[in-house]
């Protein structure tokens, strides 16, 4: 017998008795803001929050981003040096300064924004850049992670990640510090997409 | 092998006090961070419920479930692999890197690979094996197991961490600053990633609806493993397998939580397919985990989501360090599961718990780990597994406890006899109680004795 079949046998021969699969209610609060609480929860995970666009974009990436040579930007709001499909080697993407994408969705309960290869096209600019700036229409802010998981990207992407905040780690003494081998800054601006 | 002697471990690891205090602390800070936030999830009990119940659907209908998986992952374009134990599970991802010429891979974290012992199987064949989650890659560079599953360098002080990058990487040994070492790490490591021609996973949670593997990461390094080269390894334990995105949502809003109390971990990524250009291969991985599920008592066990929260709670884990268990798994959710791997070995581990039930308490999938480690100890008595000096010990204990008479007898004279007795013979080899601990003062009178005085009926 292979390994499959001989695996799914002693399986089947082995499952305890049959257990009803429960439904998942939606635990819906109904907050009045959900940017609010989206905010809240984004700055607890040591993200940055900005309530509308600047006004002029060049003029704050350049103040808030001084050192930056790189700005490799996947959304038509702003042209940047470079474009993802620079990036024939996804490896190469680890020269970006600062990567600009817009998400299709964020997550109040957590201050989380959902990223796939349609909004990223090289997936690495999002984790080899320096810091990550993400645009977000107020009205794709859905209230928890049962709605978020309702999202057709979690089904047809080939790739979907919901990033909250900048990357870290807990391993060295038990309190999260950054930046760990993801981005280093991660600021989310209120965008509607439609501007 | 031998019997690991986990109180013998115990007791060397607290003859140091820095590590047992340091440890503890930052073991207690977890769990009382956990307790925190999920005070603020108001149907947080509720979830527990759902999630148990989840589970147990699950491994009831594993069979038809791993299939369902497999189409999917297969129509996906994923190429899955099926594993009957570690060694085959190494021999398939060697053959994977061989055919490739891929000789240098980056991990992340996987506790499953540790238990199929992947890394030193890859290295002794030449491939160069790099860890890249932050805690794993300290243990890697001091050649030490994990000692905690989520926080796999635990056991170390900041101290410990800035004195090992000093030799290894030559940072400055007196700058026992957490971000100062997270910057080192990140500035040796990401070269390791761009330059690597394999990455390779574990997996919290395998989607059968969709063929998704689901990483819950917190530093960015398994997506940077799954997307950086192109060619992707992932292992999956067969227990690792949920119906669908609805159920997943679940499991997200726990784990994160229980494990370290926030909401939710930096990174949570969905691998449908390969990327652009990439392949990704997916391991499914018994290595016992089909014949658990025929255990009556022990099946549950298969429910965990490994977040560590029973071993945060656990006085005995909290003081006796990870390393002291001489497992993959350690602290209650290690004592139930790893006799199910090598009975002898590990038939000492279900005597290293006071039966609290915290664990059970704080488990978001509900596993009666309590109950388990108590079940544990029966299988060890019925297989001959106990040793002699403790299974005397219980024979004299359960004769006494139901004979009254000699039970007070007993008492009273214990009583007299610590009064009297010099401390050498208190304290003697036999008294495996008094051996880090001082025997509490003698009472005056036993409970019988005032009650017979103060009661007259």
């Amino acid at each position: 017998m292979d390994t499959r079949e001989y695996i799914l046998a002693n399986v089947r021969k082995n499952q305890p008795a049959n257990h009803e699969l429960p439904g998942v209610p939606r635990f819906h609060r109904q907050p009045e803001l959900l940017v609010s609480e989206f905010e809240r929860s984004l700055k607890y995970m040591a993200g940055e929050f900005l309530a509308s666009p600047p006004s002029d974009f060049a003029a704050y990436l350049r103040e808030n981003f001084p050192n930056a040579k790189t700005i490799c930007s996947a959304v038509p709001e702003y042209a940047g040096d470079r474009k993802p499909e620079d990036y024939r080697n996804w490896a190469d993407a680890a020269d970006i300064d600062v990567t600009i994408v817009r998400s299709p969705l964020g997550v109040a309960e957590t201050g989380s924004v959902l990223l796939t290869e349609n909004q990223l096209r090289v997936n690495t600019i999002g984790f080899l850049a320096h810091d990550i700036v993400i645009l977000l229409d107020p009205k794709d802010i859905v209230e928890n992670i049962h709605d978020a998981y309702e999202h057709r990207a979690f089904r047809e992407s080939k790739y979907a990640v919901l990033m909250t905040g900048p990357s870290g780690s807990a391993d060295i003494g038990g309190k999260t510090v950054h930046p760990a081998q993801g981005v280093m800054t991660l600021t989310v601006v209120m965008w509607p997409a439609e501007l | 092998m031998s019997v690991i002697d986990q109180a013998k471990n115990a007791a060397e690891f607290i003859e140091d006090k820095t590590h047992e205090v340091s440890f503890d602390k930052l073991i207690w800070m977890l769990r009382q961070k956990r307790d925190e936030a999920a005070l603020q999830v108001p149907e947080w009990e509720q979830l527990r419920d759902l999630a148990s119940a989840i589970k147990e659907h699950t491994l009831a209908n594993l069979g038809p479930y791993l299939e369902l998986f497999e189409a999917n992952a297969k129509r996906n374009g994923v190429t899955v692999h099926w594993a009957r134990d570690g060694h085959e599970h190494n021999q398939i991802v060697y053959d994977i890197l061989k055919s490739r010429d891929a000789d240098t891979l980056i991990k992340s974290k996987s506790m499953l690979t540790e238990e199929c012992g992947t890394t030193p199987f890859l290295q002794s064949r030449g491939v160069k094996v790099s860890e890249t989650d932050l805690g794993e890659r300290i243990q890697q560079l001091d050649d030490e197991p994990p000692s905690h599953i989520v926080g796999p360098a635990f056991q170390k002080t900041t101290e410990d961490v800035a004195a090992l990058f000093s030799k290894v990487y030559g940072s400055d040994p007196n700058k026992a600053d957490p971000v100062y070492l997270a910057h080192v790490m990140r500035e040796h490591t990401r070269p390791l990633i761009t330059e690597a021609k394999a990455g390779m996973t574990g997996t919290n949670f395998a989607i059968a609806e969709t063929g998704a593997i689901v990483t819950i990461t917190n530093e960015g390094n398994a997506d940077l493993s799954a997307n950086a080269p192109k060619l992707r390894i992932c292992s999956v334990g067969i227990e690792k397998i949920i119906p669908n995105n609805e159920h997943l949502a679940v499991f997200v809003r726990l784990l994160a939580r229980s494990a370290t109390g926030m909401p939710i971990t930096q990174y949570t990524s969905h691998f449908r397919a390969a990327r652009e250009g990439g392949e990704m291969h997916v391991v499914l991985v018994d290595n016992g985990r089909s014949d658990r599920l025929g255990m009556e008592k022990f099946w549950p066990s298969l429910k965990c989501i490994r977040c560590g929260a029973c071993m945060n709670t656990c006085p005995v884990y909290r003081r006796s360090g990870g390393l002291s268990y001489g497992s993959t798994y350690m602290g209650p959710i290690g004592i139930i599961t790893m006799p199910t791997f090598e009975i002898r070995r590990y038939s000492e581990l279900p005597f290293a718990s006071t039966l609290n039930g915290s664990c059970t308490n704080v488990c978001p999938v509900k596993i009666n780990i309590h109950e388990q480690i108590y079940a544990w100890r029966g299988v060890m008595d019925e297989k001959h597994q106990t040793p002699s000096l403790k299974k005397q010990a219980m024979i004299i204990a359960g004769k006494l406890l139901s004979h009254p008479e000699a039970y007070r007898i007993a008492t009273q004279s214990t009583e007299t006899a610590l009064k009297v007795l010099p401390r050498f013979a208190i304290y003697n080899h036999f008294n495996v109680w008094g051996r880090h601990r001082e025997v509490p003062a003698p009472a005056n009178e036993t409970f019988h004795e005032w009650y017979r005085k103060n009661r007259t009926h």
